[in-house]
């Protein structure tokens, strides 16, 4: 397979995970598209890095994979929060902060 | 990794060993095998994605979210990385998919109910996401790249580079994943 086949797939995961999180309501629902378009990233840099034969893909991967499980705990300790106070998960109906 | 070496052995050009021939017809055998595991891994990851962002239970959503996850562990090993295979799974099918399936339980007992999801914009958001991907695609005008042999253990490699010209951010990244606990922890305490 060439690099193109790998590119291709990763940028079909991102459009995938970018529609999830333009049309889903639910956080969670967003945070996990979040989570696609960061997995498409990381097939994205591990191609460049396999056919480049550059380690540096490599290390920023496993440096992406380590960000987004903090951003995963952090974001949902959010929602539980948000969530005991407002008792919904909705983002539409959380508008605190409209002015 | 042995995977890894296997292909490096292949590639290497081939020596004047009467096994020479054989040794070619095992590399055009593992390219097979390699374009037929990229081809299903692929399928597999495209439909479990389209399951996360489409189906409408969340727990069903998340579990779409797994096979995506594995799916792309799957995809890394094709790419001979086999530490950041075992990583993905560890780290993403094991502790990603733990929490959000914590968090969703949670939630879910706490209001009593199953929570139905509900998508909005569904057009708005496929032309986006069209927009965003024929727009990416764009980028593949430059010339395709053919894939290099596999030179030495690619994990003995990045362990090097970890604790060699990226040590710094390695630590940092230590640093960061503790205030980001710590700061989950003081968000999701009980006497919040």
């Amino acid at each position: 397979m060439n690099l193109h086949a790998y590119l291709v797939l990763a940028a079909m995961v991102f459009a995938i995970g970018l529609f999830g999180v333009v049309t889903r309501r639910n956080a969670v629902g967003i945070l996990l598209g979040i989570e696609l378009m960061l997995n498409a990233v990381n097939i994205n840099l591990v191609s460049f890095a396999r056919f480049h034969a550059d380690l540096a893909g490599l290390v920023f991967t496993l440096f992406t994979i380590a960000i987004t499980v903090a951003e995963v705990a952090l974001g949902l300790a959010i929602v539980i929060v948000i969530f005991r106070v407002r008792r919904t998960v909705e983002a539409d109906h959380l508008d605190l902060l409209r002015g | 990794m042995g995977d890894g070496q296997q292909a490096a052995g292949h590639a290497s050009p081939p020596q004047d060993a009467p096994g020479g021939g054989e040794d070619a017809g095992q590399g055009v055998g593992r390219a097979t095998l390699e374009t037929l595991g990229f081809w299903t891994t692929a399928g597999v990851l495209l439909a479990s994605s389209l399951g996360v962002v489409l189906t409408r239970n969340l727990f069903h959503s998340v579990l779409y979210l797994a096979v995506a996850l594995v799916a792309t562990a799957v995809e890394f090993l094709l790419l001979d990385s086999a530490f950041l295979f075992g990583v993905q799974l560890l780290l993403y099918a094991g502790g990603v998919v733990t929490i959000v399936v914590f968090a969703i339980m949670l939630t879910e007992r706490l209001v009593g109910e199953s929570i139905r999801q509900t998508s909005r914009h569904l057009v708005n958001g496929a032309v986006v996401a069209a927009g965003v991907l024929v727009g990416v695609l764009g980028f593949l005008i430059t010339p395709d790249v053919p894939r290099p042999p596999v030179e030495g253990d690619p994990t003995a490699a990045l362990g090097r580079a970890l604790v060699g010209p990226y040590a710094l951010p390695l630590e940092l990244l230590g640093v960061l994943l503790v205030v980001a606990l710590l700061g989950a922890l003081y968000f999701a305490r009980a006497d919040g």
